[in-house]
């Protein structure tokens, strides 16, 4: 329980929105934002490292070096991680780009071993003062013509201006892939920091197929990254690393296919079946049932045996656990869930349906936001020993519950199986209490699985 | 090369030490900033996070407001946010951008104090430097603004202290009452270090007014113009020492108690190479002087106390190859790789003991830093 320090009022109602009058995209007015301690989700250090062997350069101030340094260490990984340090100096006298090339040069100098690849991030600075990324990274990349270099970006400050930089560092994660000759059995799954379960159905109906998939959280050396520039098909999944997608396959030729994360049954139905049409254009066939009967079966079966074990318990879900919560608040509430809260700041553009779904039936849905100033003060809130079930992370840390299915970023699921699979850990979570606080505050949940060195 | 750090950590930045020293004082701290100082601070600089529901936020800052200059809505948004919590007071911090873009932190604070009739404070911090210079700050401003005169004022204010020495020897042998200054977790962490370093004191016979600002409210810091004595712990609190002296006469002493030793280091704060030291300290002004005379004594060895929080990696490894006679470093434990760049004779016979600090590792080594002023644990 939060110890108060203040004399605020603030209650948990205060912060909330009812769906019915939420409006899209964004149901909560702006201001000051609040950053709660889950931490689960990963940050462009965590997916930089996703690249084997690479070495990361951050070139920024000090306050922002702080969280990408100890995001490192926390990883072990400070052996592949180097800082050049933007002072006050450097502004006044306008030698950023001076500062940027002898920096990263004296770095890769420095290091023990010579990486095949380094990944050198610029921040706001960079851009606010006009740098010439291409005397920056021309000159870079003419001194270390043996390594790699990639432009990657550390800006939040143009975070609403194009690209964010989540999905621009997807789309930079793959950008030393080199062109290579084609192999029409080759597929890539990109811009996932967790692996794709192998469960999946997409992953089951690829390997069915006979198809090589490539992935990079499975990527050992650096030499087998390159390999996934063979892939005809690059399929993305992750909202944010669909820019990345389409990025590559007009670098390197083959075809980009974005396959939305849902709940419904007939939105996954017809990306699944989207795969398939891709893969008879090349020529190859895939022994599916189209209708995907039996896994609405199961799915069904789940619903069942999950709902007859939590009941009424009330269950709030956040934006943390996957791309499109209110998919899973509508499934679940049309299954006789007592969904009563969902966590976010915003509704994405893939949410529409969904949003105007449980506008109208289901208004009383409770939206709060996880960013908005009142936040802070939602962990303190009593509950009277009420037992809430959490899907994600802030949910969980919200309403202070150890009942909570510990998945961020759709945890490397895909189609049905998502659903089977997020209703098991329903159940277990249900039955099991996990030490949430701990595991909340544990940055790039998974990461130490898929970061090769 | 200067600036670079092929392999060791940065210290929590100016920005981040404006908030860690505001903390549990029921102000509200507003980093003007896009993303990411918020969870960087939160996550790591600040183990109180989860269990203390202090009011720190970003101002989410776009890349139109700084283009625009547009400072109208960081003010707006602060004010909107006051009116609904009633913070006890409002501070804005700056980072990389305002700076750049040449935000005025102090007016932005001058129209939120008029717009609310809450104290505010503007911090002039661009995160390009350490939260030694933003704790300071804050503890400076916390120290004009907030200290009251007390209702029996014993003394004039004093301005010079090098001329004051021998007065205040002959005050701090009369002394019962003192006040702690420059207490943040990121020096002593959460391990009861600040309540030892009361204990500590309580159990020499002072009282303690107020520490700042671990433990104390802001009533009772208001009250720290009652104290006969300052006592500063780290440098975060020198600059509040400064201003209690030029505004009530108080005079300070420097160091920290560690091994529940009274350590003064007033003199030997500007620091100074010792090319025949045998055991170098690392880190934190205060703290690393503070230690190197404890061990001075314990030990019979040469000791020597380096801040580094303003140092970068070159001028480090320059100091450690400085000193034939280097035997062992005390450290933080991120460091240690550091010790790959010296001269490769030293480097092999140093022996390198971990001293995490928070200041610079985080949250990384919490459970292993050692509560020091009821034990020095070094085996040396």
């Amino acid at each position: 329980m939060l110890k108060k320090i203040g004399e605020n009022r603030i209650t948990e109602n205060d912060a909330l929105v009812r769906m019915g009058e939420a409006n899209f995209p964004v149901p909560f007015k702006g201001g000051l934002e609040y950053a709660s301690p889950a931490r689960g989700t990963w940050n462009i250090v965590h997916t930089g490292m996703l690249i084997p062997e690479a070495h990361e350069i951050f070139v920024c101030a000090a306050s922002c070096l702080r969280g990408v340094v100890l995001t490192a260490a926390e990883m072990d990984a400070m052996d592949r991680f180097s800082t050049v340090e933007v002072k006050e100096n450097n502004l006044l006298d306008g030698n950023l780009e001076e500062l940027l090339i002898d920096g990263v040069s004296d770095v890769i100098d420095k290091l023990e071993k010579r990486p095949p690849a380094v990944l050198v991030y610029t921040s706001c600075v960079h851009h606010f003062t006009g740098c010439d990324w291409g005397v920056m990274f021309g000159t870079l990349r003419e001194r270390f013509s043996d390594i790699d270099i990639v432009d990657c970006y550390m800006n939040p400050t143009l975070r609403k201006s194009g690209l964010t930089p989540d999905q621009t560092m997807r789309r930079q994660l793959y950008a030393l892939l080199k062109p290579r000759e084609k192999n029409s059995n080759a597929v890539a799954i990109i811009g996932n920091d967790l692996p794709t379960r192998k469960n999946s159905d997409l992953y089951k109906i690829l390997k069915a197929s006979g198809l090589k998939i490539h992935e990079i959280t499975s990527c050992r050396t650096y030499a087998e990254y390159q390999e996934m520039a063979e892939s005809s098909l690059y399929i993305t999944y992750y909202p944010a690393a669909k820019a990345g997608g389409d990025a590559l396959a007009k670098r390197l030729g083959g075809k980009h296919i974005y396959l939305p994360y849902s709940w419904d049954y007939m939105e996954i139905t017809r990306a699944l079946n989207s795969l398939k049409s891709e893969f008879e254009g090349y020529g190859i066939s895939m022994d599916i049932d189209k209708d995907y009967d039996q896994s609405i079966s199961e799915c069904e079966k789940a619903f069942e045996k999950t709902l007859k074990l939590v009941g009424d318990t009330p269950i709030a879900i956040d934006y943390t656990f996957c791309p499109r919560p209110t998919s899973v608040a509508k499934m679940l509430l049309n299954h006789g869930f007592n969904v009563k809260r969902i966590y976010l700041d915003s509704f994405t553009g893939e949410e529409k349906e969904d949003y105007e779904y449980l506008k109208e039936n289901h208004p009383d849905l409770e939206l709060y936001p996880t960013v908005d100033v009142r936040s802070r003060f939602l962990a303190s809130a009593e509950r009277d020993g009420q037992k809430w079930l959490a899907i994600g992370q802030k949910a969980a840390y919200f309403l202070n519950t150890d009942h909570f299915v510990n998945i961020v970023e759709g945890g490397g699921m895909f189609g049905f199986e998502a659903i089977t699979d997020t209703l098991e850990l329903m159940c277990d979570a249900f039955e099991n209490p996990k030490n949430m606080r701990s595991l909340v505050q544990i940055k790039g949940m998974g990461c130490g699985n898929c970061c090769m060195g | 090369m200067k600036q670079t750090s092929g392999f060791i950590s940065t210290y929590s930045a100016d920005t981040f030490g404006v908030c860690s020293a505001l903390y549990e004082l029921g102000g509200m701290v507003v980093m003007h900033d896009a993303s990411g100082c918020n969870s960087t601070y939160t996550t790591h600089d600040e183990p109180r996070w989860y269990d203390m529901d202090s009011m720190i936020y970003i101002s989410a800052l776009t890349e139109i407001e700084a283009i625009m200059g547009d400072d109208s809505k960081l003010i707006e948004d602060i004010v909107r946010a006051a009116e609904e919590l009633h913070p006890r007071f409002i501070a804005v911090a700056g980072t990389p951008i305002p700076a750049m873009t040449g935000f005025d932190a102090d007016a932005a604070a001058r129209v939120i104090e008029d717009g609310t009739g809450i104290p505010a404070f503007g911090f002039a911090t661009t995160g390009m430097r350490s939260y030694v210079h933003g704790a300071g700050m804050a503890f400076e401003a916390i120290a004009e603004r907030f200290v009251e005169q007390p209702v029996s004022a014993k003394r004039q204010p004093e301005n010079n202290s090098h001329e004051t020495k021998e007065s205040e020897k002959k005050s701090e042998s009369k002394t019962k009452r003192i006040n702690i200054l420059g207490l943040t977790p990121l020096d002593f962490s959460v391990n009861g270090s600040d309540r030892s370093i009361k204990e500590f004191y309580e159990k020499k016979g002072y009282e303690i007014v107020s520490s700042w600002a671990m433990g104390s409210s802001l009533e009772e810091i208001g009250r720290s113009a009652g104290a006969d004595l300052n006592i500063v712990v780290s440098e975060t609190g020198l600059g509040a020492a400064l201003k209690l002296k030029e505004r009530f006469g108080i005079p300070y002493k420097v160091g920290t108690p560690f091994g529940g030793e009274d350590i003064d280091v007033t003199d030997e704060i500007e620091g100074a190479l010792n090319p025949n030291a045998e055991i170098l300290i690392l880190g934190e002004r205060v703290g690393s002087l503070s230690l190197a005379k404890y061990l001075t004594v314990k030990t019979g060895k040469k000791c020597m106390g380096y801040a580094t929080t303003d140092s970068d990696e070159d001028e480090i490894i320059n100091v450690i190859n400085s000193l034939k006679d280097i035997q062992t470093i005390i450290a933080d434990p991120l460091f240690k790789p550091i010790l790959k760049l010296v001269e490769k004779e030293k480097s092999e016979r140093i022996q390198f003991i971990s001293l995490p600090h928070e200041a610079f590792s985080g949250r990384l080594y919490r459970a292993d830093i050692p509560n020091l002023i009821l034990k020095v644990p070094f085996d040396i």
